[in-house]
């Protein structure tokens, strides 16, 4: 019997069945946008009115721009303290780890950072660091300290959203490594026991290489977390005192919106994009070799 | 063919209901102006039009101001509140403000709106209707004038004198909270006013002088001494406006100027009859008094469906009579000249300061464009808290306003 076109190739076409309502939405939702801004970036456009090409003149004003050097910087600084929550984390969850049934409430307690949303975290900091109510201002009375106006200081105001940034964070690494934890092989544990590890040693060769998936995704999920940073900054300061704590994904939401300037908007999107793109670069690389590694 | 016939009839029913309806959009921060729209003005305009019938939508303040972008362009109500003066002429000039020189000369409007007629004129005609505006001006503690013997300041001089007094006194002469950084504009655009003009004002937002010019020395050198001085309260780069009023209601700070919106919130923390309101003293005495008085407007967006309509709604809201309530709810200044005198104190001082001025600025972020105004407020904030870094900070505004004004 004779079989038709459909039955003889319906191996081969089922999966891009399968995939297209996925590739069409990734088409429509993630790449024409990315093209579409890098599009804009080489006009000089109000978002409303005619769009006149400029080339890559976005570009070279950037280079030139105090406003984007300090967003870059800020950003790096973003990036250090947020390489520290992952071993911040791991102390922590080692210390959460315990056979204890109360701990359960401790842990809950560590976990209720990452559960309110950032909106929330930075109101809360914001009236935390207020100078004349706040309750940090209370605690530096105490020790008959001046008030520290954290967040209207230039030179402090990074710390003060980054350490609000870190506090859900942490919490984050935290219920990663918790997860990693709880996962670890007990058999491998027993036998390093028996050979005598103990201590720094046995963490060091025994529990940490299995808690490397934790770590690498505790990692990326920083890094990430550190490159795109926004909304604390949006909330607690607006990028302020006079611009002092910009970072270049809210200079590009002041610059797109309240500047109506869509182009030089969009280009300081694609400069972003091309930083983390580097890093998802390693981080694809990092999962194909891995998978590739176990094939 | 039924079936064209079936369609034709169905669209035709469609346009006929459209006709009958319009959108209006509320962007008051205002509660009770919402109240007030829903209850009393949109039923008495159905019942002097009928078959008229009006869809409010209202829409956060903040908010408001980048949705408006998108739906004049995509699908816009009939009839839009928003800001005369340089925000409006943004939207005239990309085509989406439709021109309502009409409703102004059947409604004789001209005469009634004569004081706001300007700020809504481009190019010789009007594209919309203005409906309140307020003044600005010092709002100070009275029993803590009266405590050290002070009176409302005429000259720049006195509100010296009183500075030294207070700060004496351990009272900080003046509250603000910069962290929004408009507050801090409204001190430029008096000093700028009362040292510069009026029309050096305008061609300064207009982008025609350099932030760097000679004739401005003046303005940040008297600003500059304010800040020196420690009469502006610490940390005011951490407060909002509304944050702003906690030390003049504590009485640490007896002075704050502010727009007329500031008044209900210090009667409501027990300031009632505490707070007394004067003018920015005069700086020169050559240089004629100009006020900032912001103003509100409604239009109507080119693409709009239903236009003739919306005139209707939009000559019903330059009417005496129904700006006079609107202005009494919001706590603003009707527009229309024949409406009633308003009987609260305050409006009733604002009155007299805005119909004596020699002319009204809108204020620096509405007359001068967005970027401009975002970074010279940024500018402004930080000469507040570091008067000596006046060089640089004047520098990077001037290099902004090169880039924005190509000139």
């Amino acid at each position: 019997m004779q079989a038709n076109y459909w039955d003889r190739n319906q191996l081969k076409f089922a999966p891009v069945f399968f995939l297209a309502p996925a590739m069409l939405f990734f088409a429509v939702y993630v790449l024409h946008p990315i093209f579409s801004s890098l599009w804009i970036s080489f006009f000089e456009w109000d978002g409303v009115g005619e769009m006149i090409w400029v080339g890559i003149g976005n570009y070279v004003e950037m280079w030139d721009d105090d406003r984007v050097h300090t967003a870059i910087l800020n950003n790096l600084l973003w990036l250090v303290f947020f390489l520290l929550a992952p071993p911040l984390s791991l102390a922590l969850a080692l210390f959460l780890n315990q056979d204890l049934s109360e701990i359960k409430y401790a842990k809950s307690l560590f976990f209720f950072p990452f559960v309110i949303s950032p909106v929330v975290v930075g109101l809360i900091f914001s009236w935390f660091y207020n100078p004349k109510y706040g309750l940090l201002d209370s605690f530096l009375e105490l020790f008959g300290l001046q008030p520290l106006a954290l967040l209207s200081d230039e030179n402090l105001a990074n710390f003060g959203i980054i350490a609000a940034a870190m506090w859900p964070q942490i919490a984050y690494c935290l219920i990663l490594y918790l997860a990693g934890l709880a996962a670890l092989n007990k058999e491998i544990i027993e036998s390093a026991r028996i050979d005598g590890a103990s201590g720094w040693a046995m963490f060091w060769n025994i529990i940490l290489p299995q808690l490397r998936p934790a770590t690498f995704i505790a990692v990326v999920v920083s890094v990430l977390g550190a490159l795109r940073s926004f909304d604390l900054v949006a909330i607690m300061t607006q990028g302020g005192p006079w611009g002092s704590t910009t970072v270049l994904a809210y200079e590009m939401v002041e610059q797109a919106i309240f500047n109506y300037r869509m182009g030089y908007g969009a280009a300081l999107a694609t400069i972003l994009f091309l930083i983390l793109d580097i890093y998802i670069a390693w981080f694809l690389i990092r999962v194909w070799l891995n998978e590739k590694g176990r094939l | 063919m039924k079936y064209l016939v079936l369609i034709v009839t169905a669209l035709l029913f469609v346009t006929t209901a459209m006709a009958g309806t319009i959108k209006v959009t509320n962007n008051s921060s205002n509660p009770d102006v919402h109240k007030l729209w829903k209850e009393r003005i949109i039923p008495m305009f159905e019942k002097e039009n009928p078959g008229i019938k009006v869809k409010m939508t209202i829409y956060d303040h903040e908010a408001y101001k980048t949705a408006i972008r998108n739906f004049l362009q995509a699908e816009p109500p009939d009839v839009v509140n928003w800001f005369s003066g340089n925000r409006m002429k943004f939207f005239v000039e990309q085509g989406l403000f439709e021109d309502v020189s009409d409703v102004w000369n059947k409604h004789d409007l001209h005469a009634k709106l004569s004081s706001a007629r300007s700020t809504v004129t481009l190019d010789g005609k009007q594209w919309g209707v203005p409906t309140t505006y307020y003044q600005w001006g010092f709002y100070y503690r009275k029993d803590i004038f009266a405590k050290y013997g002070l009176g409302e300041p005429r000259s720049m001089g006195d509100l010296m004198h009183i500075s030294e007094t207070l700060k004496k006194n351990g009272i900080t002469p003046f509250t603000i909270g910069t962290k929004y950084l408009w507050t801090a504009a409204g001190w430029f655009d008096f000093l700028n006013l009362r040292v510069n003009g009026y029309d050096f004002h305008m061609a300064l937002m207009d982008g025609n002088i350099s932030y760097e010019d000679k004739r401005l020395d003046k303005v940040f050198d008297i600003w500059g001494d304010l800040a020196r001085k420690g009469y502006y309260i610490k940390n005011h780069a951490s407060y909002s406006w509304q944050e702003g009023q906690a030390p003049m209601i504590n009485g640490d700070a007896a002075m704050y100027l502010m727009g007329n919106f500031v008044v209900p919130d210090l009667v409501k923390a027990g300031l009632d009859g505490k707070i007394g309101y004067f003018q920015f003293p005069v700086i020169d005495g050559s240089v004629r008094t100009y006020e900032d008085a912001p103003t509100d407007s409604m239009h109507i967006p080119s693409r709009a469906k239903n236009k003739t309509d919306a005139k209707k709604f939009l000559a019903f809201f330059a009417r005496a009579d129904i700006q006079g309530i609107i202005a009494e709810a919001a706590g603003m200044l009707p527009a229309n000249n024949q409406s009633p005198t308003p009987t609260d104190e305050f409006l009733k001082i604002g009155f007299k300061v805005l119909s004596e001025a020699a002319g009204l600025a809108q204020f620096y972020d509405r007359d001068t464009t967005p970027e401009m105004a975002k970074e010279g407020m940024k500018g402004f904030q930080e000469f507040m808290v570091f008067p000596d870094r006046e060089k640089q900070i004047r520098k990077r505004i001037e290099k902004v306003r090169k880039r924005i004004f190509k000139k």
